[in-house]
């Protein structure tokens, strides 16, 4: 008897060892993010900072003990600016790697290549740059400007402070300057301006003879109507473009630039004295002063031993995607994609300039629309802001998608509702 | 004793004088800070009042308050609400009051609140200090101001252009002062005699800023005189310009072709006298761009005073550099492929990775900045062509090489042997010539000229890894159009294909304007397969 007793508590006590060790050993395991950003070629110097916020992110993660107790880990991927390539590094991040997440991307195209992979392999991928819209996946969370956050209330602070009635719409030659120039057209037709009114221009990647186009857009200026230019030049072809406007005197004054694609970083390595007064419109800006964006600041000029580095508008997109996405895990207990882009819908987290940030069923976030110009130390002086607008990726200026919206709670969880028809698959994602 | 009574007889006066300033002054004093202190509060558009308003006062402080304030070195003190102007002084700011001009110091921008204006501001800004200082002693300034007015066309400035008129005596300054009158008079109620008057004055002018000012009157004129005059006007001066225009594309299709030429010439020579497919040739000039960095770099930080020579010294270094690596390369790859030429191809175009990936790795893969020396940067007008210092000199550059080139090739001994190997490899090394030896020099000069080009290329574009991918098509395209091997064809090609691709790209876009171009290359070489002047001999066999 005495042996038996004695077996029994050695029994016990062996699996309560065993499942103490064990459940120990599945706590260590750690989350992997994806991380799939640009480090080379004509997008890195937009897209590296991107990488280095995400590491330092997931840093600052570790440090409260990870998430659902467990420790994340990194797995960086450089596509080189390289559009198959990002598909290829996302598929190889999905299955290879089984990262719980991506964040990455930056140009519309590298998007739209990696989105068959994301749908095909149900991962989820977190998009942090302003783009054109007319695209709603169940498997992608928009944290950048849609049109309507972006270039929309740009075109309006032109109109309405600077009096512009001449446009010009310059752009790199890709899906996003094209998507978004359409839009623009049709916006300001439908605010009385003429076609002669409107000048469309593509650049290819790194062009890098601006002669031609900038006198083009001097004499475009010089019709005695006020001239703006809408900008949007992706890449490192924006340093050459900035120097020409400088080199040909074409003055903030006279005729305006606004650019979408052209934020801090992509000014730190210009002189912008010759810039002052061209301006830029975001959802965030380095300069907005108040105590989390100053902290944030901080934290990230320590993390990268540069008191000098810049913060940026998708830098604060990728910080409310992370945080949004650990809320979700959290609040799904687990990882799994489908869990988690379901408890992703209604969560809120502070943005960097001061207010909330929600993410709505059509997978967008709110933001405040905030147009900067360009001061002579790189940093933007904010001129104008609005209060927060959800996105609406589905642009209602165009026929093809002024019916349609995208709601992916269940039931419907459609990305291209036609509310005319009432049916799903309105125009292709 | 004698001089006190003419003294004693001018002193009422002198003191009636003197107390009658001192009411102007401190009239005037009672104003000034109240304009200046409507400055800083409000909106933007309670500032645009504030500005119409002080530039209206004719205070002598305004001008100074006015440039300040659209510079952006406008402050207030947040302990004492005092308003100073803070010009930047090394890492401080050197501070003077706004409303006395008294210096106050130095200090940072920690304590000051900046008063912030945008864009629109600016614009009104100019055109206040233009009214402003209209009579300023300074030449250049009256000059600045005729210009900013006639740009603005503001029919408030009348008043002061007639005064300023009356009082000018340099005839040029007067000439843009009549015009910006003309402008002014055009934008206000003045009678059609006198916009008649007017348009004929600005139609004189004929530059872009005319052409602007026509066109405003064509549209908003309602006495159809003069609406039928200004565009009238407005068509004369289109055509002047469009005319100009045709030399402004001919002008940066030479800056283009002499870019490309740059690019090509060190391809013509291996490709031309060698034969051989050199696809690391764009890194080559990759790696000139490169030290141009790293010279500007040492200079930066010991001896900052050299600024302005740092290309001038980087020119020799980037051909060392670059020749010295084509030697090897020669030497060490393409020795052993000779005759074999997609092999040599392929061997080239791995080493271009490399290449590529060695930088990268050294200087990481964000652009570098190579800063511009102050004297090319800036333009100047030649009619109504605006040249910029930096494409001019490139284009100056790119001649001075080309004869550099041709002296070298006609004058020198290495020369000598180059043109034999070229034309009769077994003979010329029948003559004693040590063919391997002129063969890896031809190399590395190519390679040199490659580097030289590095350095020119790197102040009109980013300096990244990837600078030589965007070069090596444009070069292979100059070499094979202008002729294999023959540098005037290089030339003549470069220019030609720079001012085509100018030509088109107004109306077929960047895009287009390049596939046209490439186009037409493969049509013309279809009749021509040597290219425009091809060179007789046999390549390394």
């Amino acid at each position: 008897m005495k042996f038996g007793s004695m077996m029994r508590t050695g029994l016990v006590a062996a699996g309560l060892l065993a499942g103490a060790a064990g459940s120990a050993f599945a706590q260590g395991a750690p989350i992997k993010v994806g991380i799939l950003h640009s480090l080379s070629g004509t997008m890195a110097i937009s897209e590296t900072t991107l990488k280095d916020v995400m590491l330092m992110l997931i840093e600052e993660q570790n440090k409260k003990g990870g998430v659902l107790g467990r420790k994340l880990e990194a797995v960086v991927v450089d596509p080189a600016s390289n559009w198959p390539l990002f598909a290829e590094k996302a598929r190889e991040l999905l299955q290879k790697d089984k990262v719980a997440a991506v964040f990455g991307c930056w140009t519309s195209v590298s998007r739209k290549s990696v989105l068959p992979v994301f749908e095909e392999l149900n991962g989820i991928l977190f998009y942090p740059v302003q783009y054109e819209g007319e695209e709603s996946s169940r498997n992608v969370f928009y944290t950048g400007a849609a049109p309507n956050q972006q270039a929309i209330p740009a075109v309006d602070y032109l109109m309405a402070n600077e009096k512009v009635q001449r446009w010009v719409l310059a752009g790199t030659d890709y899906v996003y300057p094209r998507t978004t120039n359409k839009i623009l057209e049709a916006y300001l037709k439908l605010k009385g301006v003429k076609q002669e009114d409107i000048l469309i221009n593509y650049t290819p990647f790194g062009h890098s003879d601006w002669q031609s186009i900038v006198a083009d857009i001097k004499k475009f200026g010089s019709a005695g109507k006020k001239t703006a230019v809408v900008s949007t030049i992706n890449g490192d072809a924006n340093v050459p473009f900035y120097k020409e406007l400088g080199n040909q005197g074409i003055k903030a004054k006279d005729i305006p630039v606004v650019a979408f694609s052209v934020g801090e970083e992509e000014l730190a390595g210009i002189d912008t004295k010759p810039l002052i007064g061209h301006l830029a419109a975001w959802n965030y800006f380095q300069s907005v002063k108040n105590p989390t964006n100053e902290a944030f600041i901080k934290t990230w000029q320590t993390f990268t031993k540069n008191p000098k580095r810049v913060t940026n508008d998708p830098m604060e997109a990728h910080v409310i995607g992370f945080a949004m996405w650990i809320e979700a895990v959290k609040k799904a207990g687990t990882t799994d994609p489908d869990a988690v882009i379901d408890a992703m819908i209604g969560i809120a987290v502070p943005n960097l300039t001061g207010g909330l940030s929600a993410m709505m069923p059509n997978h967008h976030i709110t933001k405040p629309v905030l147009i900067g110009e360009i001061q002579g130390n790189g940093q933007f002086d904010v001129v104008s802001s609005t209060a927060l607008v959800l996105g609406d990726e589905w642009s209602d200026y165009l026929p093809d998608s002024k019916d349609l919206i995208s709601d992916w709670r269940k039931p419907m969880s459609c990305g291209n509702f036609n509310v005319v028809t009432g049916k799903c698959g309105g125009k292709g994602k | 004793m004698l001089f006190l009574r003419p003294l004693a007889r001018l002193l009422p006066a002198l003191a009636s004088m003197l107390v009658s300033g001192l009411i102007a002054a401190t009239a005037f004093a009672a104003d000034l800070p109240a304009l200046v202190g409507s400055l800083t509060t409000g909106s933007f558009g309670d500032r645009e009042t504030a500005i119409g308003a002080l530039a209206a006062s004719g205070e002598q402080r305004a001008a100074p308050i006015l440039e300040a304030l659209g510079a952006g070195q406008l402050y207030v003190r947040k302990s004492d609400n005092l308003v100073l102007i803070g010009k930047p002084d090394g890492n401080q700011l050197a501070l003077t009051e706004a409303i006395s001009g008294k210096a106050a110091g130095s200090g940072s921008e920690a304590g000051l609140d900046r008063i912030r204006v945008n864009n629109r501001l600016r614009g009104i800004i100019e055109a206040a200090i233009g009214s402003l200082t209209l009579m300023s002693p300074d030449a250049r300034v009256r000059r600045g101001a005729a210009e900013a007015l006639f740009k603005r066309r503001d029919a408030s400035s009348l008043a002061a252009l007639d005064l300023a008129l009356a009082a000018e005596k340099d005839p040029r300054i007067k000439q843009s002062m009549s015009e910006a009158r003309a402008a002014s008079v055009l934008a206000s109620d003045a009678s059609s005699a006198q916009k008649l008057e007017a348009i004929a004055l600005v139609r004189e002018r004929a530059d872009r800023d005319s052409l602007g000012v026509l066109q405003a009157t064509a549209v908003a004129a309602t006495d159809p005189e003069v609406k039928a005059a200004a565009t009238a006007g407005a068509d004369a001066v289109r055509q002047t310009l469009a005319a100009w225009e045709v030399a402004q594309n001919v002008w940066y299709g030479i800056s283009l072709g002499s870019v490309l030429l740059l690019a090509a010439i060190g391809l013509a020579i291996t490709f031309g006298t060698m034969g051989v497919i050199n696809m690391a040739h764009g890194e080559m000039v990759m790696l000139g761009a490169y030290t141009t960095f790293v010279v500007q770099e040492v200079i930066r930080t010991s001896a900052p005073h050299l600024f302005d020579a740092s290309l001038l010294i980087a020119l020799p270094l980037a051909f060392a550099v670059a020749g010295g690596i084509g030697i090897l390369i020669e030497r060490g790859i393409i020795r052993f492929l000779y005759g074999r030429p997609l092999d040599t191809l392929l061997a080239t175009w791995g080493l271009s990775l490399v290449l590529q990936q060695a930088v990268r790795s050294i200087f990481g893969s964000s652009n570098r900045e190579v800063g511009a020396p102050s004297w090319m940067s800036g333009a100047f007008q030649v009619g109504q062509i605006n040249v910029t210092y930096g494409r001019l000199w490139i284009v100056v550059f790119s001649l001075m090489v080309f004869v550099a080139l041709i002296a070298l090739l006609r004058k020198t001994p290495l020369g000598l042997y180059m043109r034999a190997v070229t034309q009769n490899r077994p003979m010329a090394s029948a003559m004693g010539i040590r063919t391997p030896r002129v063969d890896a020099l031809t190399f590395g000069l190519g390679s040199g000229i490659a580097g030289l080009a590095g350095v020119a290329l790197s102040q009109i574009d980013n300096v990244s890894p990837n600078l030589g991918q965007g070069y090596i098509i444009d070069s292979f395209m100059v070499v094979v159009f202008g002729g294999v091997g023959n540098l005037f064809g290089t030339l003549i090609g470069a220019l030609t294909l720079g001012v085509v691709n100018k030509f088109l790209e107004p109306y077929a876009g960047a895009v287009l304007g390049k596939i046209l171009v490439l186009v037409f290359i493969i049509l013309f070489i279809q009749r021509r397969p040597r290219g425009l002047f091809a060179l007789k001999g046999r390549s390394v066999e």
